[in-house]
């Protein structure tokens, strides 16, 4: 290990010589929020597209009524891959990044609270999705029982359900030490004057978010490790036979998922939140019941897991319950809706790719969450449950919700990261593309469950082709899309293009846009002052 | 065709255009289907109107809200010269489209409250069927009748592997539907004897998830005379995607004759558990409940599947040991290994007989009858 | 690492760490265990091996990753600011554990009251004719019996012994504001004791369940959550316990003064969190 000599240590004088490692071994051992975002980022890059040819391969098979492409064992085991990579692979690490990047360049914050630390949250996402993504290699497949992975199937399935369990540990562990420091950073950390109310809304969305990770992964952990031991050591949580039940497993899972929903799309209006004032060059309307809803938001999905259980023969005053607190998110929702239109209203408005995507956003989201609502009417659900109405409508938040914001999120922020402006042309045909292609893919799919195709099935009925087959085009469109992505994203990082100054965007306030850019790898190492 | 559309006339040409595309048949394709199936119950009813009801307010508060946005992104752009306003905050328009919402969502609640306590109600059947799910098939009992079935797919599997065409049915027929007279409130009690699984009719608005070890149960009444079909609505393996569900709504004088029918049938066919059967006819029968039940896991040769921990029976010491212990095997299951409790005596001795004297294998105790396993049970 | 103070001798604004091989040992550790324990409880014979290599590794990272802590901390390198870091931390980790319980807990809650009775209600009639509901139970079906755990007797010195440690504890810590370091040394010695005194007694009454109540992971639900709830519970408490040891290491080698001593109420906290949980599960898993 090196040793400590005075001058990494921050606040002696801003010359500091640094010998840090080079190479590969910077980034393996780097205590650098910058450095640590920028892995996380990639690291999410990288899981999407595997993720998404997991979703091509599906796609594929779906294409017609038969088998043709792969086995039904191996068709379950990459539905349940896909969802596994995707929230914990792609979506969560990529919210993780931004908040690595951002939040110490937000709060005027040197680096994070424990920078060390920060270096293993992210350094335990590989292992884990080694033993995921290895799981699909070993005897006996992967694991097939879906992301939920309710048991008693998921206590039938062979050495890769195991595999998965640990890195679900793993990555909780991951998770869990993330948001310890992002809460740390957040309300340790802050410049001189910048009071929690001043603070940008991705900060805030990110506290609220952290929170809520610190409170459900642990409980997930919880459920998979019954799983284990009902597996292998004989309990009976999970097993009538012993006294336990089957359906306490969905309870525990649930409890973590509802949540978790919540925390792949609060950072996302983070970003949303930050992009929209910037582009319509008028402060954001109603900070303060933004903040509000956020929190509102958080606490009522504690209340409301079981509502991916109405089918599963609750007593009537469980399905009530269940259906008027899952209702009543929308209100806060709709505040934030609300918002960020009047937000827009009487402003000054440019539409570069970063607004782009924020409305791309905000239109999408919207509709994701009306068919939250429907689903969320029990009587409704009861005929769309399990159904691919219900995978349109998690499409719709996560995909053209989060994975959206997080595009719009990029774009704004890349050129504060590389310095160099990124490709404006195709960035919107990257928008555009990916908007037309996303609904050819997902729309569709809310017709075919309410004609009743279930999901998780490789081979359907003859009624549901059209549908499916308009939807694979479309998923195949959407997924290659994806390189303008790629290339426009590496151009910056190759600095070919315009120099970014150290703010580009009119609109824009937040204490990044203070910083030169690219942003030096220290910054406010002497915080400033914010009146 | 079950697919039935209620609406405006859904856009022919994307399946047109596609099937162009795909070079597919288009005979084979007819108009895509896009909303819930015709329901044939109340429940089912209320569902599908209350479906329509809350989508078309959001569909009124969508156009309200983006109608403001779009009107906004129009005027108020840069380009036009729009000069940005500083307002950031209103405190009445922050409750107005608070509680608005909320009154809303009362109005939406209200509804589906009566729907849910209609649907809970259980009460006073005509009937009762317990259904209970296995992978990957459905059993149903007829419990004031005392008769009871398997059903399984019927599709070959030649139509799956693409190496005949599909026939309409494609997926949803099976050998032995589910028969229920018309007009009569049929309670359901659905459990599972494996993993979780969900009985579905789409036209019935029912959908119940079978779980092992519970009962739960549903109700439906079915005023229309037709055959409905539905599929297993919860991951439960690999054959998850072809557990079809079909139900036959007959007149009551028709049920009425096929349940007479069932009966007779049932008494006919019934084996007297404590007939003794030769070695030969027993391994006979225990060939086709060997290949029936055992061998998607043991392999008809025997020779079971090490990947998989799948042990085999050729040359297996349980097999070759005492009888007892195999019977307990087969009975209770262990591990990996699914119980067989829900077969008749006579099918387990079969199967067993057959193993034992099979491929080789030439157990002591080579010959089971129905009575060792009827002893065995508790 | 053995780097002088900083030259100024105050502390710097924020301490940031130099670039760590530590965190990068600690996945290759955690890789080696869940693949080996995966592998493991398939049957594997590398599995067993696999875990004790990653485990491994798992000490020296800790060895190594917390060495160096202590070493910055006596270096006088964290601030107050660094301090309050490190208290939000800690408390937000003893938050995900006591989440992390709530998790079995609402699984103890679940089976006693909505799955046990549903299980012996009239309507699992048809599937269960002969199962009464009751609580301890081995479920409908699981055949062995079982005498469950009594809470008078070890259980209950078990939390006299718990709540002594807590007040040693606290004691030890007032010795330590004080400048007293023999009462210090002495009280936080007593904790450890009464730590490892109470892991003896609960190896015991395993060992007693196991041998002589017929008392099992397989005994239905009951040994499910019995051994679960109480088995994590004991993991905590050998954590804690180390944490103490660590602690009275660091006293005896002189660290730790009235103003500055975080590592040390850390590991009180975590202690005092693994009381309570105790106190919940004496009440909820031993007495009602
Ligand atoms: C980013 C992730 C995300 C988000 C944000 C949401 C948001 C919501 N979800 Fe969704 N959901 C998922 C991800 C998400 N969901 C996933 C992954 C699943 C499936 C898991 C699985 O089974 O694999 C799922 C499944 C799911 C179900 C279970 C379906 C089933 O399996 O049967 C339900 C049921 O209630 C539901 C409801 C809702 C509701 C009510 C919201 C609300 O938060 C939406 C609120 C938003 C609005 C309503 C729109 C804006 C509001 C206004 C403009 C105000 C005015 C509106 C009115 C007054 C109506 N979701
Ligand atoms: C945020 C999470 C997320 C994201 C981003 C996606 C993205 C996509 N998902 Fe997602 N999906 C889930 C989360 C997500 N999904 C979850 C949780 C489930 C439920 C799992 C379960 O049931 O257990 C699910 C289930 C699911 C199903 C249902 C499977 C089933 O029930 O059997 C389908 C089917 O179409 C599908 C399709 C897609 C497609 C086409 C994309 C596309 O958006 C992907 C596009 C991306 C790429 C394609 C990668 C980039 C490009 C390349 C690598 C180049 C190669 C590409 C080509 C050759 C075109 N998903
Ligand atoms: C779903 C897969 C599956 C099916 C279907 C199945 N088995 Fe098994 N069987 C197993 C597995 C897995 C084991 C190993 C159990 C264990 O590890 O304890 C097993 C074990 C056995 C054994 C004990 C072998 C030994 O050496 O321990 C016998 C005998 C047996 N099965 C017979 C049958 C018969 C007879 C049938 C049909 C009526 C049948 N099996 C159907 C999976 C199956
Ligand atoms: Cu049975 Cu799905
Ligand atoms: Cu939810």
């Amino acid at each position: 290990m090196s040793s400590v000599t005075h001058d990494d240590v921050l606040g002696h004088g801003h010359d500091a010589h640094h010998h840090h490692p080079t190479g590969l071994m910077r980034w393996v051992t780097t205590t650098n929020h910058k450095d640590i975002g920028t892995m996380y980022l990639w690291f999410s890059f990288i899981m999407f597209l595997v993720g998404g040819t997991m979703a091509m391969t599906i796609r594929s098979e779906l294409f017609e009524p038969g088998l043709q492409i792969v086995q039904p064992e191996f068709f379950n085991s990459l539905t349940t891959l896909h969802g596994l990579i995707m929230i914990f692979g792609a979506i969560m690490p990529a919210a993780v990044g931004f908040a690595n990047w951002q939040i110490p360049m937000m709060i005027g914050a040197p680096d994070m609270a424990f920078a060390r630390m920060n270096n293993w949250s992210f350094w335990l996402l590989p292992p884990a999705a080694v033993l995921l993504i290895g799981s699909l290699f070993v005897p006996g497949g992967g694991a097939a029982g879906g992301w939920t992975m309710y048991p008693p199937l998921s206590v039938q399935l062979g050495m890769g359900m195991d595999m998965t369990i640990f890195a679900v540990h793993i990555m909780g562990a991951s998770s869990i030490m993330g948001s310890i420091n992002i809460i740390t950073t957040i309300l340790n950390m802050r410049a001189p004057g910048m009071t929690l109310m001043k603070m940008p809304l991705f900060c805030w969305s990110w506290l609220i978010t952290a929170y809520l990770l610190i409170a459900v992964m642990p409980v997930l952990a919880g459920a998979v490790t019954m799983l284990l031991t009902d597996r292998h050591f004989g309990t009976s949580f999970f097993n009538a036979a012993g006294g336990g039940d089957p359906v306490l497993f969905q309870h525990v899972f649930w409890f973590f998922g509802h949540p978790e929903v919540y925390i792949l799309i609060l950072p996302a209006f983070g970003i949303i939140s930050e992009i929209i004032p910037a582009f319509a060059r008028k402060p954001l309307f109603g900070y303060a019941s933004m903040v509000y809803a956020l929190a509102a938001i958080a606490i009522l999905s504690f209340l409301v897991w079981a509502h991916h259980m109405f089918t599963v023969g609750m007593p009537t005053a469980g399905l009530l319950f269940f259906m008027y607190a899952t209702m009543l998110i929308a209100v806060p929702t709709g505040v934030k809706v609300f918002n960020w239109v009047a937000t827009m209203w009487r402003g000054s408005m440019t539409f570069e790719a970063p607004m782009l995507f924020a409305l791309g956003f905000l239109f999408l989201f919207t509709i994701g969450g009306f068919t939250g609502l429907v689903l969320a009417i029990t009587p409704v659900d009861i005929q769309l449950q399990d159904t691919y109405y219900v995978v349109a409508h998690f499409h719709y938040v996560m995909v053209a919700g989060s994975l959206f914001a997080f595009f719009g999120g990029t774009y704004y922020w890349i050129p504060k990261w590389t310095g160099t402006m990124y490709d404006e042309k195709l960035a919107k045909l990257h928008f555009w593309s990916s908007l037309i292609a996303f609904n050819v893919a997902f729309f569709p799919m809310h017709f075919l469950g309410l004609a009743g195709m279930p999901r998780r099935i490789p081979d359907y009925s003859q009624q549901f082709t059209d549908w499916n087959m308009v939807s694979t085009v479309g998923a195949f469109w959407f997924g290659l899309s994806q390189f303008i992505f790629l290339y426009v994203v590496l151009k910056c990082i190759a600095h070919k293009g315009e120099k970014a100054p150290g703010k580009p965007w009119e609109g824009a306030t937040t204490l990044e846009w203070t910083l030169p850019s690219p942003a030096p790898y220290h910054t406010f190492e002497t915080p400033p002052v914010v009146k | 065709m079950i697919r039935n559309c209620r609406g405006s006339a859904p856009p022919r040409f994307i399946g047109r255009a596609l099937a162009a595309l795909g070079a597919l048949p288009a005979a084979a394709l007819a108009a895509p289907a896009w909303n819930f199936q015709t329901p044939v119950t109340p429940i089912a009813r209320e569902q599908f109107d209350l479906h329509l009801y809350i989508f078309w307010i959001c569909v009124v508060i969508f156009i309200g809200v983006f109608g403001v946005l779009f009107y906004s992104l129009l005027k108020h752009r840069k380009s036009v010269g729009h000069q940005a306003a500083q307002f950031h905050e209103n405190t009445t328009v922050e409750v107005v489209w608070t509680v608005i919402p909320f009154l809303i969502l009362v109005f939406m609640a209200y509804p589906a409250s009566k729907t849910i306590l209609a649907l809970k109600d259980t009460s006073a059947p005509d009937m009762t069927i317990k259904v209970t799910g296995y992978q990957w098939k459905w059993n149903y009992d007829y419990i004031e009748d005392g008769f009871g079935f398997y059903s399984t797919l019927a599709t070959p599997f030649d139509q799956i592997e693409n190496r005949a065409p599909k026939d309409e049915n494609y997926l949803l027929e099976v050998d032995h539907p589910l028969v229920v007279p018309v007009d009569t409130k049929v309670r359901v009690l659905i459990t599972a004897g494996d993993v979780i699984h969900s009985w579905w009719v789409p036209a019935f608005g029912v959908k119940q998830d079978a779980i092992p070890g519970f009962v739960r149960d549903t109700w439906f009444k079915a005023d229309k005379v037709g055959t409905y079909r539905g599929q297993c609505a919860e991951l439960c393996g690999k054959d998850h995607g072809f557990m079809p569900v079909v139900v036959e709504v007959k007149s009551k004088d028709d049920y009425a004759k096929w349940s007479a029918e069932q009966k007779k049938a049932l008494a006919a066919a019934a084996d007297d558990p404590h007939k003794l059967w030769d070695q030969g006819a027993l391994v006979a029968r225990g060939e086709k409940v060997f290949n029936a039940n055992c061998a998607a896991c043991h392999q008809a040769s025997g020779t079971g599947n090490a990947a998989a921990k799948i042990p085999a029976l050729v040359g297996d010491a349980v097999v070759l040991g005492p009888a007892k212990a195999q019977i307990d095997i087969v009975l209770n299951g262990r591990n990996g290994m699914p119980s067989w409790k829900h077969l008749p005596d006579t099918d387990i001795a079969a199967a067993i007989t057959y193993t034992r004297n099979s491929w080789g294998n030439k157990a002591g105790e080579g010959l089971v009858q129905p009575a060792a396993v009827e002893a065995e049970r508790k | 690492m053995s780097a002088p103070a900083p030259a100024t001798g105050t502390a710097p604004a924020y301490y940031i760490p130099q670039p760590s091989h530590w965190p990068i040992l600690g996945s290759i550790a955690l890789l080696l265990m869940g693949f080996g324990a995966a592998s493991w409880f398939n049957g594997y014979a590398y599995g067993p091996w696999t875990v004790l290599a990653g485990f491994c590794v798992l000490i020296v990272m800790m060895f190594g990753w917390f060495g160096a802590v202590v070493g910055e901390s006596e270096r006088r390198m964290f601030s107050r600011k660094v301090d309050r870091s490190f208290r939000w931390g800690m408390s937000w980790f003893i938050f995900s554990e006591v989440m992390f319980f709530a998790a079995f807990f609402g699984a103890l809650f679940y089976v006693r009251n909505l799955s046990v009775p549903d299980l012996g209600s009239i309507g699992s009639k048809i599937l269960w004719p002969d199962y009464t509901a009751a609580w301890p139970t081995v479920g409908p079906y699981i055949k062995d019996t079982f005498t469950p755990m009594a809470a008078i007797g070890i259980p209950l010195i078990n939390t006299i012994i718990l709540l002594s440690s807590g007040v040693t504890l606290t004691i030890a810590h007032h010795g330590l504001k004080a400048g007293h370091r023999g009462q210090l040394k002495l009280f936080l010695f007593f904790t450890v004791a009464l730590g490892a005194l109470f892991l003896s007694l609960q190896a015991y009454e395993y060992h007693h369940a196991y041998t002589e109540l017929g008392l099992t992971l397989r005994s239905g639900v009951y040994g499910s959550t019995f051994f679960m709830l109480t088995g994590f519970h004991g993991l905590h408490v050998t954590i804690g316990a180390i944490m103490l040891t660590v602690m009275l290491v660091r006293v005896f080698r002189g660290h730790f003064d009235a103003e500055h001593h975080f590592g040390f109420e850390a590991a009180a906290w975590y202690w005092h969190f693994v009381d309570v949980v105790w106190l919940l599960l004496f009440v909820l898993v031993y007495w009602l």
